[in-house]
């Protein structure tokens, strides 16, 4: 029997050695060079070449020099993640409880997007939100916003561009957490005294805490990395890390101080899920 | 409870006015609910619940059993008719806002919450004060104390059973109803839980209303049983008395297991009808006889039925069936079940209690049957005679 056991466990490690030798060579391997550059020389450059000298004021610099676009991602990927949980929750529960016979085209619906490109799907946002366009003359003319008023390039146009683009990744799980809901148990909260908003509040809204949370991480991870929609639906004034990272990669050939910024990113998403999750206690759901 | 039972015997259909103020029970009155596509589930349902009764309302699936208590639970909107608790009117009313719990048949506990807090839901919704002695109190009297802090996919399914129970029961509701709440569980636990719950109905004195396919389950725990087929009540009573003298074939079917042998009415007098059972006369009391025209089933429990030898004198004489032959034995230890081929060409089930008075007969005897008059029935032969019948039984 134990040569059973031995047996099966190497078939074990066989079977997750393509995918281990995967992310080695295309994870592990480019994170660690990633880690090194951001500690590199920073006053190095592509002609010169780079001297690795543990420069962890790197970190510093850059923690001092771009606070305003981490901030920015923060409070945009936070601020669509909201809006994204809303919407979501609604269109999801929907979905799984009012929806019939619609329910299966109403989930295609919800995917249709992923068939075109994240890109195009933005490019035409700023379209949809262009200074002549229906939406800003629509406001314009309702007095929402001034005559001179606009949306693209503004914090506004940032957040729905982002709002947008991530809210089937907020769907999804949503839909997928309240589907299983027994629907005896809300038949259960009314037959014991609870009116139908309590028991949302008593009974759905709790079982749906693991799609809650997974749409959430779902959306804010991808959101606060995302600078594609600051750069076509914002301004300078609305950089975010992103777009700082990608401009000291390719246009300032900064490598250390990409990468620094880069590693301060990924360390504080990790951080902030992993406080998150711990808060909303829901390890156990998920 | 005799007084409800005879009431219902005499005039099942008139039982309920509307509304009556002075009646304290739960009452049915023509109470209908129509599906789509033209399925009645229930149909001019009439139907008296006393205070603090435990009521049994029985039938196979799909008889309209569960939709009444789903309408009576206001899961479940009726399409006409109305639904009378202590006077008012909670035809319409929310499920949240009548005096009425539940036990669903899948028991239905949040999985989110712990014992304590699934008991607690109901006192919580309605602000009671006391929260946690009444919880305490309660899970004292289902046993569950020690597992409070448990969550109920923790706690096996005679415990979840007892926390369904004890958060409905929590809430003193006018009117607790059972959904088949005992289906999931195990023969053995069954039988416990029956003896509990009907522990539990007599020491909080409420109003259990309790829905099941299980003949034996009702007869064991309700005081009043209430037969229902195709969305109607057949027959209501106590279970003795549902037992011992059906109205219907299905009735007779279906409580238990009945001989339906064809007779044509001889003669009527005050107190008995005299039957001709292919050639045979025999006497029903005539209490027992539910047949206006004049051909009917005579019918006979078969633990009623008594058989001996060829020639034995089970009775007086004339009141024996000759010419059985035994067809089948089975031996169940307390009793031997026989199937009997009569000279007509049925057969009848006689069920022998094993007192060691007689011996056990083998197939191809002869032998003669008998019942004493006062256990016979006779049914309307327009009903037909398999009704009821339970698929393992014939």
């Amino acid at each position: 029997m134990s040569e059973g056991v031995r047996r099966r466990g190497r078939i074990g490690y066989l079977l997750l050695l393509p995918a281990a030798a995967w992310l080695l060579l295309f994870f592990v391997v480019p994170f660690y060079s990633l880690v090194a550059t951001s500690l590199f020389d920073p006053s190095g450059s592509d002609f010169r070449g780079y001297e690795m000298d543990y420069a962890f004021g790197n970190y510093a610099d850059v923690v001092r020099d771009y606070a305003g676009p981490f901030g920015r991602s923060l409070l945009y990927g936070a601020l669509a993640t909201l809006f994204c949980l809303v919407l979501g929750y609604v269109l999801a529960y929907a979905i799984a409880f009012k929806s019939g016979r619609w329910k299966n085209l109403l989930l295609v619906l919800v995917i249709a997007p992923f068939f075109t490109s994240f890109l195009v799907r933005t490019l035409s946002w700023k379209l949809i939100l262009a200074d002549d366009g229906v939406v800003v003359n629509t406001l314009q003319a309702l007095q929402v916003l001034g005559d001179d008023g606009r949306l693209l390039a503004t914090p506004v146009a940032v957040v729905a561009g982002l709002t947008y683009n991530f809210l089937p990744f907020m769907v999804l799980p949503l839909y997928a957490s309240l589907d299983k809901i027994d629907h005896r148990l809300i038949e259960a909260s009314g037959d014991l005294y609870a009116n139908p908003f309590v028991g949302f509040f008593k009974v759905t809204w709790p079982l749906s805490l693991p799609g809650v949370v997974s749409g959430t991480l779902l959306t804010f991870i991808p959101a606060v990395g995302d600078y594609i929609n600051a750069q076509f639906l914002g301004s300078t004034n609305e950089r975010v890390i992103g777009n700082v990272i990608q401009s000291q990669f390719t246009d300032a050939n900064n490598y250390p101080v990409a990468s620094a910024l880069s590693v301060l990113l990924m360390v504080l998403i990790l951080a902030m899920v992993l406080v998150y999750v711990r808060r909303a206690g829901t390890e156990e759901l998920l | 409870m005799s007084q409800l039972a005879e009431d219902a015997q005499s005039e099942p259909a008139s039982a309920a006015p509307a509304s009556d103020p002075t009646y304290d029970g739960l009452r049915l009155h023509q109470l209908t609910k129509s599906f789509g596509g033209g399925f009645t589930a229930v149909d001019a349902l009439d139907l008296d619940v006393p205070r603090g009764s435990f009521f049994a309302l029985l039938g196979p699936s799909g008889c309209g059993k569960t939709t009444t208590l789903r309408m009576v639970a206001g899961l479940e909107t009726p399409t006409s008719g109305s639904i009378t608790l202590s006077g008012q009117d909670i035809t319409f009313a929310k499920p949240y806002r009548r005096p009425v719990n539940t036990v669903f048949q899948s028991y239905a506990l949040f999985p989110h919450l712990d014992i304590y807090e699934n008991v607690a839901f109901g006192l919580r919704r309605r602000r009671a004060k006391e929260v946690k002695a009444k919880v305490e109190a309660m899970l004292d009297l289902v046993e569950l104390t020690s597992q409070a802090r448990k969550k109920p996919a923790q706690l096996s399914g005679g415990q979840q059973q007892r926390v369904a129970l004890a958060r409905a029961l929590i809430n003193e509701p006018e009117v607790l109803l059972l959904d088949e709440p005992l289906g999931a569980l195990d023969l053995k636990l069954r039988r416990a839980m029956q003896i509990e719950i009907k522990r539990i109905q007599t020491e909080v004195q409420q109003t259990f209303i309790h829905v099941t396919h299980d003949q034996e389950e009702a007869m064991t725990m309700a005081d009043t049983v209430a037969v229902m087929n195709a969305g109607v009540i057949e027959q209501m009573g106590a279970p003795a008395e549902l037992y011992e003298n059906p109205r219907s074939t299905f009735v007779a079917n279906f409580l238990g297991q009945s001989n339906l042998i064809s007779g044509t009415v001889a003669s009527r007098s005050a107190d008995v009808t005299t039957v001709d059972m292919h050639g045979i006369q025999v006497s029903v009391p005539a209490g027992r006889s539910h047949v206006d025209g004049d051909r009917g089933w005579v019918g006979i429990r078969p633990e009623k039925v008594l058989i001996g030898e060829e020639g034995a004198e089970l009775d007086a004489p004339g009141n024996t069936i000759p010419g059985g032959v035994i067809s089948d034995v089975s031996f169940v230890g307390v009793s031997t079940q026989y199937l009997v081929r009569m000279p007509w060409g049925q057969e009848l089930q006689v069920f022998s209690q094993n007192t060691g008075r007689t011996r056990m007969f083998r197939t191809g005897e002869r032998v003669e049957l008998s019942w004493r008059p006062e256990y016979a029935f006779l049914l309307d032969q327009a009903q037909d005679a398999t009704a009821g019948a339970q698929r393992d039984a014939q």
